[in-house]
Order: structure tokens, then sequence, then C-alpha cells
């Protein structure tokens, strides 16, 4: 199933299928290591909801939600 | 043999500053790179007879035009012609780490990698063939880890016997892109476009990319520019109709596509996507959506108080220096102008600015340990949704906090604390925000006018003014945000480095670093405009005649009272009323006086159009400017109970006045050296022009407004 990262859980996980726009929000995604076909795993989000925090690599790393609607993610289940 | 240049360049946490420290020592010159505030780190190294001149570039994660850090990066590079790039890379996180340095290939410089962090990558069962690596990418690889000093010696042979093989690095950007870039590499070589700067390929890819910068750069040449961008117009076009994506998107694809295939043999990882490590397990409990804003709160309190009992000791004893070096100098000079100049403009002003310095040490002390530990960013991901809503980041809560946030810290490491912040426009916002919390120095003030009209309830006041300071300075941001500062809001993106246990030498360096700067500027400037404040307050000075009077009246009372306290206290009052004529009489005095008909508007006479006047150089000074105007000589900030007294029954004063003075005080134009490091850390003479100017206009209509509605209450 593919969602946007927006709407995933904490401790859920998933590949990201797509990161589809253009200049610098998603310059910065790709930069921080948020690439196609990254398996990435939802480790926290702040106190109020957004930003939320996701393990890529082996590396925290953090966006906002409106900077999350970018990215396609494909769940299990 | 000439100096070797060599660059140090690598994402930010890569241990990139750690690997510069190590090879550097503490000899390095700190400086900005031309024209920006971005800090250029540089470091003469002698190795085996031979001199390597490094340069730290700024942490970077990629070589856009987006940040100021980037472009400064490439600009280095592509304008200084280093000999060599040591790029530091993150062991444990390779693919991304190597973005950067496929991006530094690209621009077609002799690169060397730094292998950085291995121990921790094995940690966490993460095994890199560096062999291999160095194999497949056509690099040296030299295996580090800083943090322990391991691999400086094989890092500087790698530098040393590094030999540029003047090899193309050129990756597949696949059938869509390729032959565009190809048609684009040879129009650019033809008309030789940019080559003295940029090889033909890299400056193609940056077209595609829709490079601000190097499209600037190339405007210049309008036949080949529109050449390329008719290009880039049809391979955007062509590949929006079949594939719905942009060059950008397939370029960094193809990137990340080439490493996943050299990564594929190098790293055996053997462990799981989901798997916490201690500092994960450490973030669910401090980023936790309830108990981490709690333990946020009681750390930042816990830091803050610490840093006050700790300065207030060093504090102490530079007063008392300060306060025996004009004991020494009363004792040793003339009565007189020199006398004057020394102990009022000299070293009352460079001592109320040294005085400062050990607090700003701790509290860059523990700011070096927040950003050290990485505790920094956890604390502007819990806050950044708060801070958003006003145009800033997350990151800004820490300036605010140092500046006063808690009533009775310091604008001046607030400010310089603003460095922390990543967006350009939030960084700026913060800047100039920061000074309107209630620091040190103006607290006197809020106590002096508290005590006068409402004794009883300093508390709860005190309280309200703190906050009424953060809602000032929340909205400011907010309103400046909007009309002024100018900009986007900057992407949010960070990483949240693994939790590590900071260096002692490491904090101590940074502290000191941070301090000397403050002293440095500080110490010139406050110079300068203590001596100018000072000749504003003391000239023409009183005319003899009037002189002679105060003089008459001395001697008539010395020879009249014969009881000596007596006689002392009532040769102190003639004194205090000489003073204050001739504060009046001086130049501050004639300029508050000739402003008293618009002040009157706000309720302050000539003696509060001083006081605030002098309150630039240091804010508590206003309290000892009214107690000089007041004929009360020169009051102590600690203890204004004779000043709060004489403003509680003066029939000039009411608690309107009171009102508007502390709505001013809240508002109006940061001290000098504030002004200074605004200046410092925007790089421009506008924003400090503005705190000056802009800020105390607004302060004035505030205040007027303050005073003509509690007036008719």
């Amino acid at each position: 199933m593919e969602v946007l990262l927006r709407n995933m859980k904490v401790n859920q996980k998933g590949k990201v299928t797509k990161i589809n726009c253009e200049g610098e929000v998603c310059r910065r995604i790709r930069d921080i290591g948020i690439s196609v076909g990254a398996e990435i795993f939802v480790t926290g989000r702040a106190p109020l909801y957004d930003p939320v925090a996701l393990k890529v690599n082996d590396t925290v790393v953090t966006l906002r939600n409106s900077e999350a609607d970018n990215i396609y993610v494909e769940v299990k289940g | 043999m000439s100096a070797l240049k060599a660059v140090l360049a690598g994402n930010p946490n890569s241990g990139k500053t750690t690997l510069f420290n190590l090879i550097a020592g503490t000899h390095y010159k700190v400086a900005n790179y031309p024209g920006v505030t971005v800090e250029k780190k540089e470091a003469k190294v002698h190795y085996e007879g031979n001199e390597i001149i490094l340069t730290d570039l700024p942490g970077t994660y990629s070589l856009t035009a987006y940040s100021l850090e980037e472009v400064v990066a490439r600009d280095f590079i592509t304008t200084t012609n280093p000999d060599i790039i040591v790029d530091v890379v993150d062991a444990s996180n390779l693919e991304r780490n190597l973005y950067l340095a496929v991006q530094l290939m690209e621009l077609d410089k002799p690169l060397v990698l730094a292998l950085n962090m291995i121990d921790m990558a094995e940690k966490r069962n993460i095994r890199v063939n560096a062999e291999l690596l160095s194999e497949k990418l056509g690099v040296p690889v030299v295996k580090t880890i800083a943090r322990d000093g391991v691999g400086k010696k094989d890092l500087l042979e790698g530098i040393l016997k590094f030999k540029a093989e003047g090899r193309k690095f050129r990756i597949s950007y696949g059938s869509d892109l390729d032959p565009a870039l190809e048609e684009m590499e040879e129009i650019i070589t033809e008309n030789a476009f940019l080559t003295e700067s940029y090889p033909a390929r890299w400056t193609a890819l940056k077209y595609l990319e829709n490079d601000a910068e190097v499209m600037k750069k190339g405007e210049a040449f309008t036949d080949v520019h529109s050449r390329l961008s008719a290009i880039v117009e049809r391979v955007e076009k062509h590949l929006k109709r079949t594939l719905d994506t942009y060059p950008e998107t397939i370029i960094a694809d193809y990137r990340y596509g080439y490493l996943k295939s050299v990564l594929k043999d190098v790293v055996k990882k053997e462990n799981e996507t989901e798997r916490l490590y201690l500092s994960d397990k450490a973030d669910r409990l401090l980023t936790n959506r309830v108990l981490g804003p709690v333990i946020m709160i009681a750390v930042l309190y816990g830091l803050y108080e610490f840093t006050f009992w700790a300065s207030e000791t060093p504090v102490g004893w530079l007063e008392s220096f300060f306060g025996w070096l004009g004991g020494v100098a009363d004792a040793a000079l003339p009565e007189g102008l020199l006398k004057s100049l020394v102990i009022s403009g000299i070293i009352d002003g460079v001592g109320g600015v040294l005085g400062f310095a050990p607090l700003i040490l701790f509290m860059f002390f523990i700011i070096a340990i927040l950003e050290d530990t990485g505790y920094m960013t956890r604390i502007a991901y819990m806050l950044d949704r708060v801070f958003r809503a006003f145009g800033l980041q997350g990151s800004s809560v820490v300036p605010y906090i140092v500046a006063g946030g808690i009533a009775g810290g310091c604008a001046i490491p607030g400010v310089m604390a603003a460095r922390t912040i990543k967006g350009t426009k939030e960084r700026l916002l913060t800047i100039l925000t920061a000074p309107f919390m209630a620091c040190g120095a103006k607290l006197p003030v809020y106590a002096l006018l508290i005590a006068a009209f409402w004794p009883g309830s300093k508390g709860g006041l005190m309280l309200g003014i703190t906050l009424a300071s953060w809602l000032l300075a929340l909205i400011m941001a907010k309103l400046l945000g909007m009309t002024i500062v100018k900009g986007d809001n900057s992407v949010f993106i960070m990483e949240l480095p693994p939790y590590r246990i900071p260096t002692l030498k490491g904090l101590l360096f940074h502290a000191w670093e941070k301090t000397w700067m403050y002293v440095r500027k500080a110490g010139t400037f406050i110079l300068a405009v203590s001596v100018i404040l000072w000749a504003l307050m003391t000239f023409p000075g009183m005319g003899e005649e009037r002189a002679a009077y105060y003089e008459d009246l001395i001697a008539q009372v010395e020879s009249t009272v014969t009881d000596e306290d007596a006689q002392a206290e009532a040769i102190a009052e003639i004194e205090n009323l000489a003073a204050a004529e001739e504060l009046r009489g001086s130049y501050a005095g004639m300029i508050g006086t000739s402003m008293e008909p618009v002040s009157k508007l706000a309720g302050f006479d000539w003696r509060t159009n001083i006081a605030v006047i002098a309150g630039i150089a240091a804010k508590e000074v206003v309290v000892s400017t009214l107690g000089t105007a007041y004929s009360l000589g020169e009051v102590d900030v600690e203890e204004f109970a004779p000043l709060s007294e004489r403003l509680a029954n003066d029939p000039d004063w009411s608690k309107a006045t009171a009102l508007a003075l502390i709505v001013f005080t809240m508002m109006y134009a940061p001290c000098f050296v504030t002004m200074v490091v605004i200046v410092k850390e925007t790089g421009s003479r506008k924003w400090g022009a503005f705190t000056l100017f802009g800020y105390t206009i607004i302060a004035f209509i505030a205040a007027a407004i303050t005073y003509n509605i509690a007036s008719l209450m």
C-alpha cells in the first residue's frame, strides 16, 4: 500500500517509492539521504505531531509534515 | 617546495571539525569567507618537511546553490583550485556521505576520502571494505577515527603522496539525460563557456538542475546561455510528458543508483532498519511527546541557573578589580577632566563590558554542551511547530533564553547563539528580536520603577514583564518576517545526530573562542562609545560663576557646620546638586531638554531622556544617570531606594509615566555592544541601524500610547 510519509505512524516501516517535486525542499530531502528505494522507519513525532523523525541509512533525520508531503512510501498491510 | 593547498569537505556531523582539530591542533586562524558570515578555518600544517595549508570548508550535504554554505564551499573549490580535497565521510552512512563525494568528483578535482568513525560503524555491525571502495571509486581511502586521534599520519601521507591523474569522473544519467548532456557539453567546450571555473559536464548538469548561481553567471554570454536553456527546456518538457518528473529528480536518482551499485559489495550490514541503538532509546524518552518537553524545560532551566551560579564569583572578582582600578586612578590622578575621563569614561565603560565576560564564557560553555551532545537538535525538533507559527524555527528558543527569556540573561551571547539556526531568514529574525528579552541590565530599571510605583508586587510584575517580552519578541518576529525581512522561510529538514558525550577540551575551546571574539569586538567599540558618552555628559561644563557658587556653598558649610557627619552629608548634597546642574547643562542635557516637547507625549522629561540615551551604552546606566539627574549622586544599581522614593513622590511621575518607561525600555534600541554584535552576525550595518533608530521610534510610539491610555485610567 502506498501512503504519504505524513500519514505514517510511529514505528511503521516502509520503502520510499517516489519523491516528486522540484526545488529546494526535494533537493534537501535527497541530500539528507532519503532516496527512492531507501528503507525508512518512523522513530517519533514531536509533541505537536509535527515534525516527524525517521531513520534512514542508520541515521535519524527529521522533517516537517509539509515537507513529508512530497514523499510516497510503500508500507506493508 | 611550495605549500600544498588542501581543503576539508564533508557532511555536517561527519566528524569533519574533529578531524580538522586533530590535524591542525590549536594553531589555526578563524576568519569569514569573503563577504559572508560563514566561518572559515585555516591552518598551516608541517609534516616531514612539507607545508600543507588546510582549509576547513563549511559542512554541507550537497553542492547546490540553495544554501550559503554550499555556494561558499563550491566557490572556494572552483576559484582557489586546491591541490587536493579531503572528503570526510561517516562510515555508518556511506550512501548519503558519498552523495557529496560524487558531486565533488564531478568537479574534476583530486579527492581523498577519509573514512571516519569506522569504530562506530563496526559497533553497529556495518563493515566497510575500504580497499574495494577505493578501487571502485578510483580514489584513495584512508580510515580514521578522529575522536580518538586515529589516522592522522595516514591521512597526511595520503595527502602528500596523492598524484592527480587528471582523470575525468563521469556517471551515466540515463537515456533521457545523457544525450542532452553530451550535446550541451559540446556547446560548452566549443565556446569555452565558464570553463575557466567549471568542467563542461558539471556546468551542463547545473543547467539541468536549474542552478540559480551558475545560470546567473552564464547569462552574461547570451548566445550560449540561450542555446543551453533551450536544450534544458526541451528535456524538461519531454520528461514532464513521458515520466511526469523533473531533470533534477532523475539526476539525484541516478547518483543514488550509482552509489547503491558501488556500495553493494563494499558495505556489509548485519542490522535492520528498525534496530534501535542506545541513542535511539534515549530519544524515546528525551523526545517523548509528554515527557520530552518537561525534561527540556528542566534541562534549560537547570543549565541557566548553573550559568549564573558559576559565573557569579568571577563576575564579582572582575567588578572588584575594576572598582580597585578606579580607586587607584582616583588616588593617583589630580582632580579634573583627565581623572573624570579615565574613571567614568574608560574604566567604567570597559569594566562594564569585561565584567560580563565570565557570564558569556559560561553561557557558551552551556551552548557548546547542548550542541556537542546533540541535544540542541532535539530542542529544535520539539519546539519547531510552536516557533514556526511566528516565522522562526525550534532552535530560536536557545538564543531567546540566553538573551533573557528567563529574566537576567544577556542579549550579546543571545545574538551570537543564533548561529546555530540553519535558515537564513529565521536566523535574522531571531537575531533582531532576541534583544527584546528581559536581560540582566534591564532588570534594575524595571525593579526601580516597580519599587517606586507598585511596591509589594515585585514578583508578579517581573514575571509579567518577562512574559510580555516573550510575546513582544514573537510578535515582532512575525511582523518583521511579513514586512521588511525578505526571503522564503527555509526548509527545516535536518539530522538528529546520535547523542555523544562531548570532550572537555572541545567544550572549553568553543567557549573560549566565542568569549575572546566578544571581548575583542566589544572591548574596542565600547571604549569609543563610553568616551563619547562621557564627553556628551561632561562638556561644555559648568560656567565658572556657577562653579564658584557651589564652591562658596561648600566653604560656608565647612566653616559653619561643626559636626563631622552632618558636614559631610551637607557637602555631598551640594555636590549632587552641582552634578545635576552640570548634567543638565551638558550636551546630553541640551539634547534631553530639546527633546522634551516630543518626549512629553510619553511623559518623559529631560532627565529620563538623558537616562535612556546613556542607557544605550548599557541598560543599567539608565538607573545611575537618573540618580545623577535627580541630584542623588551616582545611584548604585542594587541600592536604588532613595531614587525610587524620589520618583514616587515626584509630581512629574505617575504610574502612567513608569509604565511608559517600562514599555520603552523593553522595546527601544539594544545596548551598543549588542548592536555591534548584530552588525557582525548579520554582516550588515543596516540591521544595526534599524535596531537603533527603528526600534527607538517604535518604542516611543508604544510608550506614548501606553502613557496616554494609562493616564486616562
